[in-house]
């Protein structure tokens, strides 16, 4: 008896400690950070932890929109200069004040970490930061530069009084790691769990005072273990969600799930710089010129895609058709563009105009671990272009072999393949990101074009987004943006877009995600009863 | 024995300076970690400053060069990700691998020894015979599958443990471990078991071949002739014999069990070695792959080396060799 005893206490016991106090909350990761340094790494997993630490002067919401976060307002004064207006009051975790020279300090700190393997200078370089009074700053720059509040965004401010001389390492350890963000950091034990705590005195703006008063974070990167853990309430709350999964947890009364559509685009490169590509042939295996030089042949391709299949049965509804770069509701879109209908007659018309009558065969590359079900987009595309006699093969590879391959696999650096299978997030929430990283001819020298796999190349599109993105006037900058990609994309078919990913983040009934556009989980969005 | 296990030393070196080669060139075949690393929006002058810092612009023998010399050094480099030395951050997990391996090894034995040694005795009984088919389940049902059903079974039907991760940690004699602790044996038992099925599998079957064999022998005739008790016979005569092929099986297994037990750890989140190898071979991080094949390869030696010399206690035969040579 006593022994039966023993035991029913030690199932009690490990009951218990599963199911967590009200006001705390335990999270399941995907993907954990690879540091707690806001500076370190540039990445989405740390940029969304960081933000739960560190603010920023300009804050980004759930549609990466603008909110003012550290600064009260910012405006550019003259072509070259823009003027940030501090926060005044606001106190660090630890308790020292926030000034204008912690701003200063961050500027010049996160562009300078040791071993960074992704940093910030991109955002950073060029921009002189200047003191004005202890809550006026300056930002100037030697030509006009619209995009500061975007860039300005990126950057977590850290306090200059730990921040100065702290490694990396002092900030894992979580002695440099003082933000004045809503959550205090406690612990970080790597590929187990984090713990922040709340910040009482948190200056609320943005999402408000913290909601929860401890956070622990397992990172639990196989979808299925992530699924079970909250299913068993060892979790309260994943992200995430496979799609696959996602209409039979919706019917689980005690879950809630939220999905929204993302800022990310899946879309098609295609090979437009080479006479002979190297993964295209006739049919039957000649040589052929590149048809995908053609401009008609890549409206055909479009034209072949059938985008309501595509969502419906590869993506499982979870997903958004596109006819852009970006969807609906953010800056520099097009209001005209809509995606191309199925049209299989259309687009076989249009082969047989270009002189390719009798189709080609083409191998389709993409990754199989990259995007959300990226493997059997690709398989679903060549079943579609075999409709308008394109004989297509797939291949399809670990994103860790892929990427490599398809910027510069090739002879002399060039891409490597022919057509692949892509996808971008604009991180900056403005269609100026794809325009200049994708579309833009490949320009080492000005930085224009880095993923501009297949090469397109137009200068007028060049001219329009250079043009853009000098533009410091908002609405005429936004104009531009769109006018660029009415050509590029819907004129030129420099690059297809298949559709817009949607993002799914589970919790426990009561509980509700307010779905982030750049795909991040901050704990700031999630409200519980 | 000395000259024998300097001898082996020796071997274990060149094994390890040819293991570096093969590692070294073969990760450097494989993309390119920039690409992993960097941030997309980055334009091509910061994706040549991470190349740069990262030592990726040298060619490959000069990096192999410099890994060497740090090697020797004790230095296998830093991971691109987490910018810390590759060696700390597989030693920092090892514990939670060991602490899992040694549980399962554990259990498997528990279970496995006394099963196999009765599937042996009474080789035509029901309940052998449901052992025998049993340990085939344990061996063809894959890991990842047995492991989403004890999730599904006993955290998310029945609760009774966690599904995810490590427990609290315990302190016992100066060692820092979730076995110490309620919590950490709760979260330990199911991954344990999961990995444990596969090795409790072929031990159930080596033993019941070994007690098959061994019971037929001379010795055993003799000593129940002798007039012994069938437990003493079973006990002390088979038991012992049946001892050497499952030790060298078990030493091999074990290492096996520590360097594969990826799959295991993935499914149950379990922040072990496994978890941080099978990231960084999807995120491309060198350092990180290349130190732990290392490591993984030194345990394998001394593990082999450790039952060789274990032999030589439990056969007096293997003793009278080694001495000799």
């Amino acid at each position: 008896m006593k022994f039966l005893n023993t035991v029913l206490i030690f199932i009690v016991g490990i009951f218990l400690s599963g199911t967590a106090m009200a006001k705390d909350l335990t999270v399941g990761l995907k993907s954990e950070p690879s540091s707690i340094d806001p500076h370190y790494h540039n990445l989405g997993p740390n940029n969304a932890f960081s933000t739960q630490i560190f603010g920023t002067l300009v804050g980004s919401d759930e549609n990466q929109q603008h909110y003012p976060d550290l600064a009260t307002s910012w405006k550019p004064i003259n072509d070259t200069t823009w003027e940030f207006k501090l926060r005044k009051g606001v106190k660090f975790h630890d308790g020292s004040d926030f000034t204008a020279d912690d701003v200063l300090f961050t500027a010049k700190r996160a562009q300078n970490v040791p071993k960074s393997p992704s940093g910030f200078g991109t955002y950073l370089k060029g921009k002189e930061f200047i003191k004005i009074d202890s809550h006026t700053i300056h930002i100037k720059t030697s030509k006009p530069y619209p995009l500061m509040p975007n860039d300005i965004m990126t950057v977590k401010i850290i306090s200059k009084k730990h921040g100065d001389g702290a490694s990396t390492a002092d900030y894992n350890s979580g002695k440099a790691a003082i933000g004045t963000g809503p959550y205090k950091f406690v612990k970080w034990v790597p590929g187990d769990k984090i713990v922040l705590k709340a910040n009482k005195g948190y200056h609320g703006a943005g999402r408000g005072m913290p909601k929860f008063d401890n956070i622990l974070f397992k990172p639990i990167k196989s979808g299925p273990a992530r699924i079970a853990a909250l299913l068993a309430k060892d979790v309260d709350f994943i992200d995430n969600v496979p799609p696959l999964n996602v209409a039979k947890l919706k019917k689980n009364p005690s879950l809630k799930l939220n999905s929204g559509p993302s800022n990310r685009v899946i879309y098609l490169h295609m090979d437009q710089f080479r006479e002979n590509s190297p993964h295209i042939k006739a049919i039957g295996g000649g040589k052929i010129k590149n048809p995908l030089m053609d401009v008609r042949v890549r409206k055909a391709l479009s034209l072949a895609i059938n985008r309501d299949a595509m969502v419906a049965k590869v993506m499982e509804g979870i997903a958004v058709k596109a006819g852009q770069l970006l969807p609906d509701g953010f800056h520099g879109v097009s209001s005209k563009m809509k995606p191309d209908p199925y049209d299989p007659e259309g687009a076989k018309k249009l082969l047989k105009e270009a002189g390719y009558g009798d189709g080609f065969e083409m191998t389709i590359h993409g990754p199989n671990d990259r995007y959300i079900n990226d493997a059997k987009i690709a398989e679903a595309l060549a079943q579609m272009f075999s409709r308008i006699g394109i004989k297509a093969k797939v291949e399809t590879m670990p994103k860790a072999v892929y990427f490599k391959r398809a910027s510069r696999g090739g002879p002399n650096k060039s891409p490597e393949f022919s057509f692949m299978v892509l996808g971008w997030g604009a991180g900056s929430g403005e269609a100026s990101s794809p325009l200049r990283a994708l579309l833009h001819t490949y320009d080492k020298s000005i930085g224009m074009g880095r993923a501009n796999r297949g090469r397109h190349s137009d200068p007028a599109v060049d001219k329009l987004v250079q043009k853009a993105l000098a533009t410091v006037d908002s609405g005429a900058r936004g104009k531009l943006l769109a006018e660029a990609t009415e050509i590029a994309v819907g004129k030129n078919y420099g690059v297809i877009p298949i559709h817009y990913q949607m993002n799914t983040w589970a919790a426990k009934s009561g509980c509700s995600y307010t779905p982030r556009t750049d795909e991040r989980t901050i704990a700031m969005y999630l409200s519980c009863k | 024995m000395t000259p024998y296990i300097l001898r082996r030393l020796a071997q274990s070196a060149l094994v390890l300076f040819i293991m570096s080669l093969l590692v070294f060139g073969g990760v450097n075949l494989v993309g390119d970690p920039v690409e992993m690393l960097i941030n997309p929006e980055a334009d091509q002058a910061e994706v040549e400053r991470v190349m740069r810092d990262l030592g990726l612009d040298r060619p490959v023998t000069e990096q192999y060069w410099y890994f060497l010399v740090n090697a020797f050094k004790g230095d296998l480099g830093d991971s691109f990700i987490f910018g810390e030395p590759a060696l700390k951050l597989i030693l920092q997990r090892m514990p939670a691998t060991l602490e899992l391996a040694c549980f399962s090894l554990f259990i498997s034995l528990l279970v496995a020894i006394p099963l196999g040694i009765y599937a042996g005795y009474k080789p035509d009984s029901k309940v052998s015979k449901a052992i025998m088919a049993g340990s085939i389940l344990g061996f063809s049902m894959p890991t990842f599958w047995v492991g989403i059903i004890f999730i599904m079974i006993f955290a998310v039907q029945l609760g009774w443990l966690p599904s995810t991760g490590r427990g609290e940690i315990g302190v016992f004699l100066g060692i820092h471990s979730s076995l110490f602790t309620l919590d950490g044996l709760s979260h330990v038992f199911l991954p344990a078991l999961n990995l444990a099925l596969f090795k409790m599998s072929s031990v159930i079957r080596l033993t019941r071949a070994g007690t098959r064999e061994i019971i037929l022998q001379d010795y055993i005739t003799f000593a129940r002739a002798k007039g012994l008790t069938e437990k003493r016979v079973v006990m002390v005569h088979v038991m012992k014999n049946i001892l050497i092929p499952i030790v060298t099986v078990i030493g091999l297994e074990f290492g096996s069990l520590i360097a594969f037990s990826t799959v295991t750890e993935t499914v149950f989140a379990w922040p072990g070695m496994g978890k941080l190898i099978i990231d960084s071979i999807y995120n491309l991080d060198r350092p990180v792959i290349v130190a732990y094949l290392m490591i993984i390869v030194t345990f394998f030696v001394f593990l082999n080396l450790a039952v060789d010399i274990l032999y030589t206690f439990l056969d007096p035969r293997v003793r009278i060799k080694g001495t000799e040579q």
